[in-house]
């Protein structure tokens, strides 16, 4: 069980945080593109669901996956994104990024204190950048995990 | 409410006295900074959009409540859970238009006006105007564009308070423009 990225979009597209555990492959192109990239496949996929759903919508696009890897989505109504790719063994884990959600929104600063990715090409989320209570916060996330998700997560 | 040094990530708890005289203390300093009332209504209400379109992840992040799917659950969620959460009274709901678009949420306390009387030179001032800001800014976050406006007040002599909601219209998302 493998985390592999997370991703947090603002509703505006921009994106706010990008993480990396294990990622073998890159996608060949710079990360600002990548970012826009990944932005408008989002939206353009959430549009074709609500467009394309034989039924009404509830809660509309939760995952995809490939032979591969499984991207998890979680949106919330004021329009943040949380996206994370994890490997195929991973099952429905809405409420886990909503407790990302929670814990980075409700630390000192909000999400505005998350190091942007452009200061640094590849940030690891280090549990010392937030404050003692987000930190708790994190590790009780983490600690929901399953145990193999866990292991790869904490870097 | 007495002060709790309590810093998990539920909540900050402060005494509602602090609250009261801090809310007072801004307005007294707008009524000095701008002449007329007017301005310090318009400032209360800018200031209260402000808040609001910060408020509202603070409070996803912190109740868990998903999308609501028409403006009678949304009214529901602002009453029991929003006002609740964050200044621990709750509201009733009432006075709905018969196109289910407008309604009245009735304070029977508002703790913003502990303590304050509103002198006659100031017949005009809307003291708890930073709540109608909070709640447009708020609701613009998640795409419902609302008015708020007070309709009845305490401080003017009303048996209770009353701010009328009424939506206006859905905001849709819009997808950015990209640089190509």
């Amino acid at each position: 069980m493998t985390v592999h990225n997370l991703y947090l979009f603002d509703r505006n597209g921009v994106c706010l945080h990008y993480s990396e555990w294990h990622r073998k492959k890159q996608a060949g192109i710079p990360k600002e593109e990548e970012y826009k990239l990944m932005y408008g496949m989002l939206f353009s996929i959430r549009s074709f669901v609500s467009k394309m759903s034989p039924l009404d919508m509830k809660d509309g696009f939760l995952s995809f996956q490939t032979s591969r890897y499984k991207l998890h989505y979680y949106e919330t109504p004021t329009g943040i994104k949380v996206v994370m790719n994890t490997d195929l063994g991973v099952g429905p884990i809405r409420d886990v990024l909503h407790h990302i959600y929670s814990a980075v929104s409700v630390s000192r600063d909000g999400l505005k204190h998350l190091p942007h990715p452009s200061e640094e090409s590849v940030t690891v989320w280090t549990l010392d950048r937030c404050d003692l209570s987000t930190t708790h916060y994190c590790l009780q996330v983490i600690r929901m995990m399953p145990k193999g998700v866990r292991d790869s997560f904490i870097p | 409410m007495s002060r709790q040094a309590n810093r998990g990530t539920e909540s900050k708890k402060m005494s509602s006295e602090l609250f009261t005289l801090t809310y007072g203390a801004l307005v007294t300093q707008l009524c000095k900074d701008y002449e007329n009332d007017e301005d310090v209504n318009k400032q209360l209400d800018r200031m209260g959009y402000n808040i609001g379109v910060r408020l509202i992840e603070d409070f996803l992040a912190r109740s868990n409540v998903g999308r609501c799917h028409d403006f009678r659950e949304t009214a529901d969620v602002i009453a029991k859970v929003a006002f609740k959460m964050y200044l621990g009274i709750t509201p009733s709901i009432t006075n709905w238009s018969p196109a289910g678009d407008e309604f009245s949420l009735i304070l029977e306390n508002n703790p913003l006006v502990d303590f304050v009387e509103l002198p006659d030179s100031h017949s005009s001032l809307i003291y708890s105007n930073l709540l109608c800001g909070v709640l447009r800014g708020a609701l613009e976050m998640v795409q419902m564009a609302v008015e708020a406006k007070f309709v009845q007040d305490t401080l003017k002599g009303d048996g209770v308070t009353e701010i009328r909601m009424r939506f206006l219209r859905r905001i849709e998302d819009n997808l950015p423009a990209g640089e190509e």
